[in-house]
Formats: structure tokens, sequence, C-alpha cells
């Protein structure tokens, strides 16, 4: 199960950059058919709001391809983790 | 006894104010139409800027930030007082919107207020729910934590059916002429419903103000061992960021687009798609929700027996599996093609009026089919009559809608009653699974940015994306459930793998605050 764990992130560091590429190349297709203020807010707000995110999966595929998710706490500090 | 009589108190005074918290923020997206008629004026670029910015900026950036914001607070001043200026935020936010004057009384002043109260309104539900969850769940015993958490868990969908009740009833109680009454409420009546809210969160504040702090809290600020920074300690240091990134992409995401395909997509598609008329298509929501809501406490107690994270997997999967034929089910019900029609019921009216200031007239041709099975189908064509010799309206206007029949009318309720048991199914034991991810000084931060991000980027995301992918596959009225479809996916898959199982073993609790 580790293995596959450990390999997986290797699909969700992929994911990050891939997610952005999509969005970038559908907010550049959104603005050419609608090139209003507007539409250039609403597609920026999406891709910052996305950046964060999408680095975030690729820490996440990192951690997992490092082992970090091999063995998590199975109680936090006040009881189980269910 | 008493101990159990404290947990109801804690959970009344914590769900009631989260309950208005989200009755507060749905009633702006449930009347955006008013709004945008009385604020953001078609036709108008800055306005239509506003009101853009008004719509993505609350929901997508404003929500996480007031997370950090006041996750950041919560652990350190304490939970009581963070979700109470979350409250006075919010209702004092709601209540002034519903004062703002026109655009016509005061210009563009009218939609910068708006935006801005907008922004305070993202801003306090970002604090908001981390507050109580992890409030109710710092009260309650730790084998019954998915329990007592779930209640806070039914806010949010009973803040919606709230919202979409406050806002009927409002509609049609302004005058005995219906159409009147929705008249007198698109001009001013649309202002009630945000001013209700100041009678609730005063009561609210009231109840809040008598509670104490989280014991939990109260336990680690007296041995001196608060976090100084709860915002590195959280994201800054492996051990806790791994760990809210898995509550991110094996959780929150999934559940976030589960919740808002549920409710709000399943209403705009019934509403837009299958062009059902506006009371029954909130009607439906209004009753699949009535009939949901008792699974939220079910599920999370459940979770308290046999683990949370295959309840809300199982939620996830459930819905990828089956969101397609359940919103094929919801076209085909609205589908009057297969019905027999009653021709001999069929009506026409006709009227025109000059419109003022021209002398041109505005004709308005209204046909209204009756079918067997008790559906009636209204269709209005409006156009325009031009005086001037030679000139004609290029594209009439023309709006449908269908009333439903009774059976189908309560076979929709069906369906979308089981798309929003999958919301209690993903939903109800979050919270409770959530708390438990973090240590109780950096829980608050901790535990309200991975869920506002979830809830509120990638569900509020859902209707836009969605919508996006219709327009894009024109022939496939389900291409925009690709979007909750994937997410849900990916998310799953991840919870699958890296979440860890545990089922509670009341030997091995231990109540250590050390």
């Amino acid at each position: 199960m580790n293995t596959i764990k450990k390999y997986a992130g290797l699909i969700w560091m992929l994911l990050g950059p891939l997610a952005i590429y999509y969005l970038v190349k559908t907010a550049a297709g959104e603005i050419e058919k609608k090139p209003f203020l507007d539409t250039w807010i609403q597609w920026g707000v999406f891709t910052i709001v996305a950046l964060p995110i999408a680095a975030g999966m690729v820490i996440f595929g990192y951690y997992a391809w490092q082992g970090e998710y091999d063995h998590l706490p199975e109680e936090s500090e006040e009881g189980l983790i269910h | 006894m008493n101990q159990e009589k404290g947990i109801w108190k804690v959970i009344g005074a914590s769900s009631l104010g989260t309950l208005i918290e989200w009755y507060d923020f749905y009633i702006f997206g449930s009347l955006a139409t008013v709004l945008a008629s009385q604020f953001f004026p078609k036709g108008n670029p800055t306005a239509a800027l506003l009101s853009t910015l008004a719509t993505f900026a609350a929901g997508f950036l404003v929500r996480p930030f007031g997370a950090l914001v006041f996750g950041r607070l919560g652990d350190i001043i304490g939970r009581k007082h963070t979700f109470l200026l979350t409250l006075v935020i919010m209702g004092g936010a709601t209540f002034a919107i519903g004062l703002v004057p026109s655009f016509e009384s005061i210009g563009f002043a009218a939609p910068i207020i708006v935006l801005l109260l907008r922004l305070l309104q993202g801003l306090a539900l970002g604090g908001e729910y981390g507050g109580a969850a992890t409030y109710v769940a710092e009260h309650a015993p730790v084998h019954k934590r998915g329990f007592y958490t779930s209640w806070i868990q039914t806010t949010a969908t009973l803040g919606l059916f709230v919202s979409l009740g406050v806002i009927l009833l409002t509609r049609h109680a302004l005058d005995v002429n219906q159409a009147k009454s929705i008249a007198k409420f698109n001009e001013w009546g649309w202002r009630i419903p945000f001013l209700v809210s100041i009678v609730l969160v005063g009561v609210s504040v009231y109840i809040r103000l008598k509670m104490k702090e989280s014991p939990l809290f109260q336990e680690i600020k007296d041995s001196g061992n608060l976090s100084v920074n709860p915002l590195k300690e959280s994201f800054g240091h492996k051990t806790n960021l791994k760990m809210v990134l898995l509550a991110l992409f094996g959780a929150t995401m999934g559940q976030g687009v589960v919740w808002y395909t549920g409710q709000f997509y399943a209403q705009s598609f019934i509403e837009n798609v299958c062009k059902i008329e506006f009371d029954q298509s909130r009607t439906i929501i209004i009753w699949a929700i009535l009939l949901a809501t008792p699974f939220f406490v079910i599920f999370g107690s459940w979770s308290d027996r046999i683990g949370r994270k295959w309840i809300m997997l199982g939620g996830m999967l459930l819905a990828i599996v089956t969101y397609k034929p359940l919103f094929q089910g919801l076209l085909t019900l609205s589908d009057l093609s297969n019905q027999v029609q009653l021709t001999g019921l069929k009506q026409i009216k006709k009227t025109t009026s000059v419109i003022p200031g021209t002398t041109d007239t505005l004709r308005i041709l209204t046909h209204q089919y009756y079918f067997a099975e008790g559906a009636i189908q209204t269709v209005t064509v409006k156009d325009t009559a031009y005086a001037a010799a030679g000139r004609v309206t290029i594209k009439p206007d023309v709006k449908s809608f269908t009333q439903l029949g009774s059976s189908a009318y309560w076979k929709m309720v069906g369906l979308v009653f089981i798309m929003i048991l999958y919301v209690t199914m993903v939903y109800g034991p979050i919270a409770a699974f959530l708390v438990e991810l973090f240590p109780t000084k950096i829980r608050y931060t901790s535990m309200s940015l991975p869920y506002h991000i979830g809830n509120g980027v990638f569900g509020g995301l859902t209707p836009f994306i969605a919508t996006l992918l219709t327009t894009i596959y024109t022939g496939d009225k389900l291409a925009g459930l690709q979007y909750p479809i994937i997410i849900a996916s990916i998310c799953l898959v991840i919870g699958a793998l890296y979440i860890q199982q545990g089922v509670h073993d009341s030997s091995k609790e231990k109540i250590n605050n050390a």
C-alpha cells in the first residue's frame, strides 16, 4: 500500500501544473470571447485562487512521494482520529 | 446529567449563530437578480464590474482569508470571543445591505457600499464555521464528537432552507394580489430578509455572550501553552501542513462539490435547464432539505461507531456513480414532449401597452398549455411594434416555464432528496474529522482554511464551471456534471489511499492536553 501511495504522489505532483495549464488556457479563450474588464477580473480571481491550491497539490504529491503519509498519527492529543 | 444539559446549551448557542450566518450569506445569493436590478444596472460596465467582484471575490478570495484572520485570532484569544465577533460582523453587514439606497438614488456609491458589505460577509463566514465546530467538539465527549458536531453540520443546509423560506414568504405576503406582491417585493420587499437578520443576530449574540470558553482551550491557556504564531505552526511546519493538505485534497474538496451540486446546482438546473417555475424550483429544494436534514445527525452519530472515512467517501462514490442518472431523471420529469396535451384547455392572452416616452408598443403574448398529468406550460413572447415604418423586432424575447403536476413534482423532490442525502454523508461527519486531525492550540486556524477552500472555492466554483461546460458542450445538458464528478473522483482516490481509518475504542481514550 505504501508503494502505491508513494508512486501516486507523482500523479499529484503533475496534477497541479496540469490544472493551471487548463485554467490559463480556458481563461485566455473566455477573455478572447468576451474581452471586458469583468471577464478579466473573474478569471483573474480564479487564477489567483488556483495558484496556491495547485502549489499545495504539488507539495502534497511531494510529501506522498517522500513517504510522509506512510504512517499517520492514529490519535490526536485528545483521542483517536477516526 | 448536568454535563449532558451543558452540551446541549453549547450546541444550541453555536448552531443558532452559525445557522444565522449561513442564512445571511445565502440571502444575498438567492436575491442576486433583484439586487442586480437595484444596485448593478444592466448595460453599465462599472456596475457590472462591481457585481462580478461582489460575486467572485466574496466567495473565493475573502472566505479563505477570513479563515486565516479569524482562525489565528481564535487560537490566540479564544473560540468564544472570535466567533462572537464574526457573528456581529456578519449580522451588521447583512442588516446594512438592507438599508443601502438604490443605484437610482445615490449612484455608484450604492454598488460600492454593497460590494464592501458583501466582502465583510465573506470574511465573517470564513471565521465562523471553524470556531463553532471547534467550540462544540471541544465540549463534547471524545466518543460522541461525530454526533454532537453533526448538529453544527445541519446549519449550513438549514441556513439555505430558512433563506429560501423567508424569501418565498415575503414575496407572497406583501399584497393579496400575487402579481402586486411580487412587484412590491422586487421594489422594496427584498430588504425585509436582510433587515430581519439583525433580530436573529441580536438573540444569538445574547445567548453566546452567556457561554463560557471551550474547556480544552481554557486548559492550554491556563497552562501557558497557547500558540504564539498559529499561522506559522499550522502551515509552516511539515508535520501539520501535510495534515492540512490531506484534509483539503482527501476530504473537503470532494465534500465541497457534492454539497454545492446537491443543493445549488440542482436548484439552478431545475430552474434554468428544466425550466420549472420560480416557486416550484425552490419548494422542491425546501422539501428535499427538510426530509434529508435528520441524516446529518444520523451519519454524524454513525461515524462515532464505524469511523468517519468511509461514510464521507461513500457519499462521494455514490455521487460520482449516480449524478448523471439523477439529473437525467430531472430532465425526463420536466420533458413535456411525451405528455398528453389537453388542447381544449389551451389559453392565449395578448396584451399591448405603449412604451412610455415613445410611440412604440410593447406586445406580450402568453400561451398556456395544459397536460393530462397536471403540468402547465407557460410561454411568453415579448416584442416591440415600432411606430416607424419598416422597423421590426429582430428577435422577440421568448420565455418558457413549466408548473409540474403533483406526481412529477414529488418525484423531483425524491431525486433532490437523494442528492442531499449524499450531502449529509460527506458533510455530517466532517467537522469531527477535521477537529480530530489537528492539535487544540492551532485547531481553529488549521481546520478553517482547508474547509473554506474545499467548500468555498471548489464547491463555490461548481455553478460557474458547470455552466461554462454547458456552453462548451452545447449538445449535452449534463456536461456541467463533469466538474463535480472529476473533483469528487480525485478526492475519493486521495481519501481512500491516504486517510487513516479509525474506529473509536473507549479503552484507548485519553484526554491529554498537556
